[in-house]
């Protein structure tokens, strides 16, 4: 079986702080870290591997320094990686985004698309299920259990009050929540083996084969008109109740401020 | 002289960073608390290829270097001295001489297991009467036909009750002197082999330590270490290498205590303004930072020389005095800024003040390393 994953290079958004003039990200001194949502995704492939056998590719679109995250995919256990990189694909919004990640899918051997429902900095969730759309495959999102079955997959998708199984015919792409797993570690044998012996390739426009009118800041409709950071809240109260005496309590504090 | 790691080094520190975040530090206090010995966390290092980081792969290592392994022993000690020194006491001083002095054959049977962490390791030189002058070993080996055999008893050996591999120092040939020394791997299923005592301790409380008794103990030919006669030699080498280990395990320490304390004056206000606003308070944690930092240099240093194959002895002897030396007084000085609450268990800074304090008696206690550095000034 082989697995594709896409997964983003973020910045650690535990660490972001913003800018509270222009509205923007600090990303100065900022970690960056692989996707939360992207390494689980990784992770349920890298458990397919060890249990039923696959081989897994990671790419990314991304600047050259999203090498690094890749480079950690490969010592947590991915066979191969590829970082899909061009000026052209800069000011991409997630359309040009999908589009740039399915050309480069439309050169690979897939049978599962593994991609994480959202990342941290954007929260769009819209990537995955984009991609999907282009390249015309079937799409599992919010995915929390994967069982390989004769033919295709058995997937399980979260519900906020419940959940689905399907069962769906690869090829398939999937995405995945954190309640997937719990993604491991790099291993250290697989560091000094992946710097030693392997290559993250680096793919251009040219060759994914993509139309440049797709890309990058042409290709995305997305304009954003205005931002503005919240006023932070004060601290809240915590209260520990019964459920019934809570929603009194809820109540009465309702009416001392005059909402109700 | 280039002060970067390298990517694979930048990797190992993450990597163990996570590791110890997610794995260490829950369970720091309260395996302190309990004394348990935190199994499970050695098989999860198993698994990740970190009881074996600077060894050769075909011998069950990481394939890494030496610095990888100190770093590594410095992340987990900034959360938990005794999974430190569990670290350090299995790769340093018992992988380590098989590495360095064992035949094909003993690294074949007895380092590759120990290397990939499917088994424990510990290493048997101090007695009751053999602390600093370890030259004076009552332990004895008389060759009997094929074997061995061992009489006495060993003290204070960390992961003494866990290991299953030891490598143990005995007298073949007492009228010899440190000449009459000879190191031996002895398995724990050996017949006259037994632990006993489990020492009850001020600091690394969740690490094994105890003594070993050697009854008419069998220990076949082919299981010395060496050359008989060269066990000194051997013990000496290894714990020039083990010592780098305490070190980043001292400066471990120093570095979690720290952040504790700077977290702690950012959140803590008294006189109506947090304890970070307070010159006294900056300027000491100022101090403590630079004598950090001056440290790390000196074990890193230490380590770079051995993967580079030059001389350590005196690099490890200096970073073992001046590391172990910093981590109590940042940790004394940490329990200081955090006042009475430093000094309970609610915090952390108590243990690591509890654990630091070993780093300046274990593998040479201060003074020894002054010996071993004066020796070279004055030789």
């Amino acid at each position: 079986m082989n697995i594709v994953v896409c997964l983003k290079q973020v910045p650690d958004t535990n660490e972001v702080k913003i800018d509270p003039k222009t509205g923007t990200l600090i990303r100065e001194g900022v970690p960056s870290i692989i996707n939360p949502d992207d390494k689980n995704a990784l992770e349920e492939s890298l458990r397919l591997k060890d249990e039923h056998g696959a081989h897994v590719t990671v790419i990314s679109m991304g600047p050259p320094q999203a090498e690094k995250a890749l480079r950690e995919a490969l010592a947590m256990g991915a066979d191969e990686a590829i970082l899909v990189s061009d000026r052209a694909f800069a000011g991409a919004d997630t359309l040009a985004t999908s589009h740039a990640l399915a050309a480069t899918l439309s050169k690979l051997d897939y049978d599962v698309v593994f991609a994480g429902r959202q990342a941290i900095d954007g929260d769009t969730a819209q990537v995955g299920p984009e991609i999907a759309e282009h390249l015309n495959l079937a799409q599992i999102t919010y995915v929390e259990k994967v069982d390989i079955i004769k033919g295709g997959l058995k997937v399980r998708r979260a519900w906020e009050d419940g959940y689905e199984n399907i069962e769906v015919k690869t090829p398939v792409l999937l995405t995945a929540i954190k309640e997937l797993n719990e993604p491991r570690y790099m291993n250290i044998k697989n560091i000094y083996d992946m710097f030693q012996n392997k290559e993250v390739k680096v793919w251009n426009a040219t060759d994914i084969g993509a139309d440049v009118a797709l890309l990058g800041l042409k290709g995305s409709p997305t304009k954003v008109k205005k931002s503005m950071t919240k006023e932070p809240k004060g601290k809240g109260e915590l209260v520990q109740l019964p459920a019934n005496e809570a929603a009194l309590y809820v109540v009465s504090k309702l009416k001392e401020n005059h909402f109700i | 002289m280039n002060f970067t790691l390298t990517k694979e080094q930048e990797f190992v520190k993450q990597m163990v960073r996570e590791f110890t975040i997610n794995e260490v530090e829950p369970i720091a206090a309260e395996i302190d608390r309990t004394e348990r010995f935190p199994m499970e966390t050695v098989e999860k290092m198993a698994k990740y290829h970190m009881l074996g980081i600077p060894f050769a792969t075909k011998y069950g290592g990481a394939g890494g270097d030496n610095l990888s392994y100190i770093i590594a022993i410095e992340e987990v000690s900034k959360a938990c001295g005794t999974t430190g020194v569990i670290l350090s006491g299995h790769t340093s001083l018992c992988v380590g001489p098989l590495d360095m002095f064992g035949t094909e054959e003993q690294k074949m049977k007895y380092m590759v297991p120990l290397a990939k962490g499917e088994k424990i390791g510990a290493f048997g030189l101090t007695e009751p009467n053999a602390g600093t002058d370890a030259s004076e070993q009552q332990t004895t080996a008389i060759l009997d036909g094929d074997n061995y055999i061992l009489n006495g008893s060993k003290i204070f050996i960390t992961n003494g009750g866990v290991a299953e591999t030891f490598i143990i120092f005995a007298m073949t040939d007492k009228s010899k002197g440190t000449r009459g020394i000879t190191a031996f791997i002895v398995e724990k299923s050996f017949e006259g082999f037994s632990v006993g005592k489990l020492e009850d301790k001020l600091g690394i409380r969740a690490s094994s330590t105890t003594e070993l008794v050697f009854t008419n103990c069998i220990v076949p030919k082919e299981n010395m270490l060496g050359k008989e006669g060269k066990g000194f030699g051997i013990a000496m080498k290894t714990l020039d290498a083990g010592r780098i280990g305490i070190a980043a395990q001292a400066l471990g320490i120093a570095e979690g205590a720290l952040d504790e304390a700077v977290k702690y004056m950012k959140e803590r206000k008294q006189f109506g303004k947090p304890l970070a606003a307070f010159q006294g308070l900056q300027w000491m944690v100022a101090e403590l930072d630079v004598k950090i930092e001056a440290a790390k240099l000196l074990v890193y240093k230490a380590a770079a020389n051995k993967d580079a194959g030059i001389p350590y002895t005196v690099e490890a002897a200096r970073a073992k005095l001046f590391a172990s030396e910093v981590a109590m007084e940042v940790t004394t000085k940490a329990v200081q800024i955090f006042g009475g609450y430093g000094y309970t268990k609610e915090y952390p800074v108590e243990r690591m003040m509890r654990d630091a304090k070993i780093t300046e008696i274990y593998e040479g206690t201060s003074q020894v390393q002054k010996m071993v550095i004066a020796g070279n000034l004055l030789k």
